[in-house]
């Protein structure tokens, strides 16, 4: 008799699988022209963008480079580039 | 205690007895007197359980599917086009290890719509994981859901069971049924132990993203749980009739077949049917018997050579065609025969597709033809005047 294989995760595992390996292009936030609207950080679907008082950073053990972040920016200020590791 | 109920009745009262944590099902014909009936026990209070509506039967799907994670005991019913609208569900409650009942009410799929049976519906889910048993008549009806529940339960299986009754032939005609006692099948059917469930205090995430490292690996441990549930469905088939005395044959069972050359093959209830045909044909001297198949999956190749080791031939009678390929049942006879020192010519005949009639006499006719040759895929009682050039 063989038992069967149960896949099964403690909670808590999307911290500890850091998926920011899946990346091609990398946010750059120039904090230029950044008006501390949050739009990135409201639209971030990975909840990956932290800071506050126009110094904001994505976190890149998480962001997988999706660019929404850029297109939504309101003055242009976060730039998506190519990233070579 | 003998009652003379519909086989709609006896499921539902199989069903109570088994004590269901959870029932959730949505109405499609031919299934819908089964939970009907169950939820006219909750309204009455004959049957503690929690009885869930639902908008459809993926819903249905995913509440047992739920329940079942939760370590209830679950429940559901449903017939073709539902059964379609489940299929995503039942992959994955097979594939999470999580065992449950489902009674499926053997149903032709659209389009055409039809709402009578074959056994089309069923056999698409022979690749899901399922385990799939056929019954014959309302009293194996009554006795195959205790049965279904203890192998699926079994903590080496952890698989769903589908119980499936033919539409209408099942589960609209009534029958002298021996209900079982509620103490028998207590005692036969303990409470559900979960090999895993879901436990606020002990938090687990279940139905994971497997990575290619992983996924091959839980698909061979179902292969090999499927291996297993054949003796295990032997074994509980055993252990029923010594409480009760009926026996159906655990994977497979056999009709005159002493001396037979020539076995039918079918499932579900057809084998009644053919039954009459071999009485018919021994009385003539014909050395004809029956092959019923009960467990469609796991199949069970190893027992059905053994029972046609000395038959010359087998003619298949089929519910179910698969488009572009053949009838169903014959193509996975013939593939455990291949390559096999025994190899009895094998026929494959079409009936019954959406709920025509079979008469003995089809069945006849059709044997008639296959008398020292193979016939395939063939439709009997084709009414050739509609199909046009």
């Amino acid at each position: 008799m063989s038992k069967p294989i149960l896949l099964t995760s403690s909670p808590g595992t999307s911290k500890v699988n850091k998926t920011g390996g899946w990346r091609t292009l990398v946010p750059v936030f120039k904090h230029d022209t950044c008006n501390d609207c949050r739009i990135c950080v409201t639209v971030c679907p990975d909840a990956c963008i932290f800071g506050q008082d126009n110094e904001y950073h994505p976190d890149l053990d998480f962001c997988k480079g999706c660019g929404i972040c850029a297109y939504e920016c309101p003055v242009d200020d976060i730039d998506m580039v190519l990233e070579v590791k | 205690m003998r009652k003379f109920i519909e086989g709609s009745m006896a499921v539902s009262e199989s069903v109570k007895l088994c004590r269901p944590d959870v029932v959730a099902a949505y109405p499609i014909t031919p299934q819908t007197h089964i939970v009907e009936f169950l939820s006219q026990m909750v309204a009455d209070g004959d049957l503690k359980t929690e009885f869930i509506n639902v908008e459809s039967e993926f819903g249905a799907a995913s509440i047992v599917l739920g329940a079942a994670a939760a370590g209830a005991r679950a429940y559901s019913a449903t017939s073709a086009q539902g059964l379609l609208l489940m299929g995503e569900v039942i992959f994955n409650i097979a594939g999470m290890r999580l065992p449950l009942v489902i009674t499926i009410a053997n149903r032709a799929v659209s389009a055409p719509i039809s709402i009578w049976n074959d056994h089309s519906d069923a056999v698409i889910f022979r690749d899901a994981g399922l385990i799939m048993l056929f019954a014959e008549d309302a009293q194996e009806l009554m006795d195959m859901h205790p049965q279904a529940y203890k192998i699926a339960e079994n903590p080496e299986i952890s698989l769903p069971a589908s119980v499936n009754m033919d539409g209408f032939i099942l589960t609209h005609a009534f029958e002298p049924v021996d209900i079982l006692d509620q103490k028998l099948v207590d005692d036969f059917l303990p409470p559900f132990e979960p090999v895993y469930k879901l436990d606020v205090d002990n938090p687990i995430t279940m139905g994971l993203l497997a990575e290619p490292t992983w996924y091959m690996e839980t698909r061979y441990k179902l292969k090999e749980t499927m291996e297993d549930a054949l003796s295990i469905i032997e074994k509980v088939a055993d252990e029923f009739k010594e409480k009760t005395g009926r026996y159906y044959g655990g994977l497979i069972d056999t009709y005159r077949m002493e001396d037979a050359e020539t076995a039918f093959v079918a499932m579900g209830s057809l084998v009644g049917t053919i039954k009459d045909v071999v009485d018919t044909l021994r009385a003539k001297g014909e050395k004809v018997g029956v092959l019923k198949i009960r467990s469609f999956r796991p199949f069970p190749a190893e027992k059905i050579r053994e029972a046609c080791s000395n038959l010359k031939q087998l003619v298949v009678f089929d519910k179910s065609y698969s488009l572009g390929l053949g009838t169903v049942l014959q193509e996975e006879l013939r593939s455990c025969f291949y390559n096999r020192k025994h190899q009895p010519i094998i026929s494959g005949f079409v009936v019954g597709l959406g709920g025509r009639d079979v008469p003995p006499q089809s069945l006849i006719d059709a044997y008639r033809k296959t008398l020292g040759k193979e016939i395939l895929n063939e439709f009997v009682d084709l009414n050739t005047k509609v199909l046009g050039g």
